[in-house]
């Protein structure tokens, strides 16, 4: 396993950056060459975790989100933290069609896309009260050409 | 997020195009309930041929809409999810609700 690349980007957590954030990771990530479907998995996940800090880190003030990716020659590796008022139950949090705003339409599937989506997701506390998602994606396309020594 | 409907033999068609998220949920969620508010439709059918992103609060979104019309007794159908939205309809149990056709 060799680094190919990291980056950190930190932006408002406000909506519409919902849609930037995922676009620049998947951007960020063609460079390792995964598949269509990873890179689709990749924008997927990180629209959820992203999602989830617009919508529940920040209820009283403005915020910012972090996403760090490093990027290796088999898959990469993103963090995806804020500084909000944090997550009171993680397991909870985790469980499928589990919201806390049942009034908004809310599906409550964001951390089981996520799961679903990419190799490995944790959860845990960013500095005193904030979350960070750590979530992890193995490029299995390439991984045969890296083992064959390309 | 734009949204094409047309009906047809008392069948609503709408189509879906642009990315579905968080940001555009909301919009999404005020031009569905106004292209619902028509009247001689008797089931919906929701193409997703031109929609290039989902994530998981097209579920919400959906099944919000699902909840209003079912009040009235309409059914809604979806068909051409992509892969990646169909494994969210999956996991999701949205095709027990909303059926694909194709």
């Amino acid at each position: 396993m060799r680094t190919i690349n990291e980056m950190e980007i930190k932006f408002k957590a406000i909506s519409i950056n919902e849609g930037f954030a995922r676009s620049a990771i998947a951007a960020f990530c063609i460079q390792a060459n995964p598949s269509v479907d990873e890179i689709t998995d990749i924008k997927t996940a990180v629209s959820e975790a992203v999602t989830n800090a617009v919508v529940h880190a920040y209820p009283l003030k403005d915020g910012d989100i972090t996403i760090r990716v490093k990027l290796y020659n088999t898959g990469v590796v993103i963090e995806i933290s804020d500084n909000g008022i944090g997550i009171d139950d993680f397991d909870k949090a985790r469980e499928p069609f589990y919201t806390t705003k049942p009034n908004e339409e809310r599906s409550g599937m964001g951390f089981t896309v996520m799961e679903s989506f990419m190799d490995s997701v944790s959860l845990q506390k960013n500095g005193k009260t904030g979350v960070l998602v750590k979530m992890e994606k193995i490029f299995k396309d390439n991984y045969s050409q890296t083992v064959a020594g390309v | 997020m734009q949204i094409k409907n047309r009906i047809y033999e008392r069948t609503l068609y709408v189509i879906l195009s642009g990315e579905l998220d968080e940001h555009s949920a909301y919009q999404t969620r005020i031009n569905l309930d106004e292209i619902f508010s028509k009247p001689n439709f008797n089931q919906v059918i929701i193409d997703l041929s031109e929609l290039d992103f989902m994530d998981s609060t097209g579920i919400g979104v959906l099944v919000g809409r699902y909840k209003k019309l079912k009040d009235k007794n309409i059914p809604i159908f979806i068909c051409n999810p992509s892969s990646h939205a169909e494994r969210i309809f999956k996991m999701t149990g949205l095709y027990d609700i909303m059926p694909k056709i194709s």
